[in-house]
């Protein structure tokens, strides 16, 4: 087995062990995407309004964008957790070995996919169980975009703990300032062309409404969309953008 | 097997410039164990962390069993282990977990990595926290867990970091007597930082004193302790007499350093054992009655001292070899 493989298995494998052993905590760890899906969506639904999905299903709105808020907050504790170990004496020993550096962000950011991948699985679930009408076809290919943009996200957030060291101000303040005005100009919640022109005009040019619109149209199955094209493009180019500078930064040492 | 030439490290912090090492060279022989000693922020880490290819130094080079650190660092993390100042075990993992882990990072098979693992829990003795995660721990346990990380892959290069801070006596005990066993079985080479001088001066074979960021002594325990402190003579006398006996002292071949305390007066001198005789029959025929006369070998805290001014650790080990004298002993 090539080295960066194997590496990218040992990482892989000591980041999802906690998670296997006590699979609580990763429900524990999507109580917000799950309260919003469930209060926020239900209140949604009840207001019966027409968001232009064509096929009059809400919850086939809503879902994806619940979706992309949970690969949006997901990696925030993955950074964290991160920075605890930069500051700790653990990446270091992980570093004094002859590990692939770039296995160290593969592996990690494997961890937090698969991690996002069973939350979605389940927020679907919840959905279903609320009433949403499932196109599978669609369900699995919005997870496939959600998934490579969740790679970059993990890796950027990776990225950000690094350049954070060691007081981690850095991190709280990107994350604190940027991840909710992101949230919002993408349209998650609501339709950002029932706000003024210049929210409209911010949220064109905010690369996560082009995967919110992206997942959107493939969740409901229409693949040929053009809206799914710009979301791929986005998404690529976030996990792009995540994994060279991550591992650039990995291999430049701490 | 360690070189380190001409190392050298700042960090900017700022707009202030941290010289954390200045000039820092050292050699260190196949199967050697050398201590680096020093203060607080003398730049032992940071040293440390230039030769296990954690830091790229700013000038200066290191070549471990012959690779250059800066062009091989694949070729020398495989041979080095790494115990650092800081826990190396994640708090979301077994100690267990964590070990195999290590192994599986220097390239063991998965079944290799577990015995290894179980083979170092035995050795320090810590089995029985297997499975339970660092937080759980005392930190002397801790501890003991980061030392085990280090030894997974059996290295032939180790370096330690403090590895006995937090350790109660037994568990120092316990280490040494490993790192004892790895010497002779595997002639391990072993460049450890401590803040127990006793341990550097039982068990390290060299010494290399850094203070600021450059080395200032480099030797065996012993040629440290005779080359850079001397021994010392304690006489007590009555107060009236002292400043005679000072001067009386002066006399004295081999003498580098007087000074009296109320009644004492206090000699560093070379060769204690010899000069004590001589001293006293000085006094005697001065008619100064001695009342208490002592000789002292210096420790290694007595050579730090007069290096960098500053203690290392609270209680020296010194050797006192304290005569009382009853008053007509200095008749002989
Ligand atoms: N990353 C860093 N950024 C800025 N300054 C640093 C950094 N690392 C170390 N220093 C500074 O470099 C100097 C040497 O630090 P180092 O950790 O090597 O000391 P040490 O000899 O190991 O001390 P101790 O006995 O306390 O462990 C200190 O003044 C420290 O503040
Ligand atoms: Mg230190």
């Amino acid at each position: 087995m090539p080295k960066l493989i194997r590496d990218t298995a040992t990482v892989f494998s000591r980041e999802i062990t906690p998670e296997l052993r006590s699979p609580v905590s990763i429900v524990l760890a999507m109580g917000q995407p799950l309260l919003f899906l469930v209060l926020f969506g239900s209140m949604l639904v009840g207001t019966g309004a027409d968001l232009g999905t064509g096929t009059g299903d809400v919850w086939q709105w809503f879902v994806p964008g619940i979706l992309v808020m949970m690969c949006l907050m997901g990696p925030l504790s993955a950074g964290h957790s991160m920075l605890g170990e930069l500051n700790g004496g653990q990446m270091e020993r992980f570093l004094v070995t002859p590990i692939s550096r770039t296995a160290i962000i593969l592996g990690r950011t494997g961890k937090d996919t698969v991690t996002l991948f069973a939350q979605a699985v389940l927020i679907a679930a919840t959905a279903i169980g609320l009433g949403m009408r499932l196109h599978l076809p669609g369900a699995l290919a919005t997870m496939v975009l959600l998934t490579v943009m969740a790679v970059g996200l993990s890796a950027l957030s990776y990225v950000l703990a690094i350049a954070s060291r060691p007081s981690g101000n850095l991190f709280w303040i990107v994350t604190q300032m940027l991840i909710f005005p992101i949230m919002l100009l993408s349209g998650i919640l609501l339709p950002v062309d029932a706000g003024p022109g210049w929210l409209s005009a911010v949220a064109a040019i905010n690369p996560v409404t082009f995967i919110v619109d992206g997942a959107r149209a493939l969740f409901t199955g229409d693949f040929l969309s053009a809206s799914v094209l710009s979301g791929a493009i986005a998404a690529v180019a976030i996990a792009a953008i995540g994994l060279i500078l991550s591992t650039r930064a990995m291999k430049r040492g701490i | 097997m360690i070189r380190a030439e001409g190392l050298r490290r700042t960090f900017k912090a700022g707009r202030e410039t941290i010289e954390a090492v200045r000039d820092v060279s050292f050699d260190v022989a196949t199967g050697e164990l050398l201590a680096l000693l020093g203060p607080n922020g003398a730049g032992k880490s940071t040293t440390l962390r230039m030769l296990t290819t954690l830091l790229p130094p700013t000038a200066g080079s290191v070549h471990i069993a012959g690779h250059d650190a800066a062009r091989e660092p694949g070729r020398v993390r495989d041979a080095i282990g790494y115990v650092g100042q800081k826990n190396a075990s994640g708090e979301n993992h077994r100690i267990r977990d964590e070990l195999i882990t290590q192994g599986r990072c220097y390239g063991l098979k998965r079944r290799d990595a577990q015995r290894r693992a179980d083979e170092v829990l035995e050795t320090l003795g810590i089995s029985d926290m297997a499975a339970r995660v660092p937080g759980t721990l005392s930190g002397g346990q801790r501890r003991r867990v980061d030392i085990a990380l280090g030894l997974v892959h059996n290295p032939s290069v180790l370096f330690l970091d403090e590895p006995s801070t937090g350790l109660d006596p037994d568990s120092r005990a316990g280490l040494w007597a490993q790192i004892q066993r790895l010497r002779r079985e595997h002639r391990i080479t072993i460049l450890l930082t401590t803040h127990h001088l006793d341990e550097a001066d039982r068990m390290a074979e060299r010494i290399v004193i850094v203070d600021q960021g450059r080395v200032i002594a480099n030797g065996t325990a012993d040629t440290l302790k005779a080359d850079l402190a001397g021994d010392w003579l304690h006489v007590t006398v009555p107060a009236a007499d002292a400043a005679r006996a000072a001067g009386l002292a002066d006399l004295m071949a081999g003498v580098s350093d007087v000074t009296t305390e109320g009644r004492t007066v206090n000699v560093r001198i070379a060769d204690a054992d010899a000069a004590l005789p001589a001293y006293l029959r000085l006094l005697d025929h001065d008619s100064i009655r001695v009342t208490r006369a002592s000789v002292r070998r210096p420790s290694l805290d007595d050579v730090f001292i007069n290096l960098t001014g500053l203690r290392l650790e609270e209680s020296g080990d010194a050797h006192e070899a304290t005569t009382d004298e009853p008053t007509g002993a200095t008749h002989a």
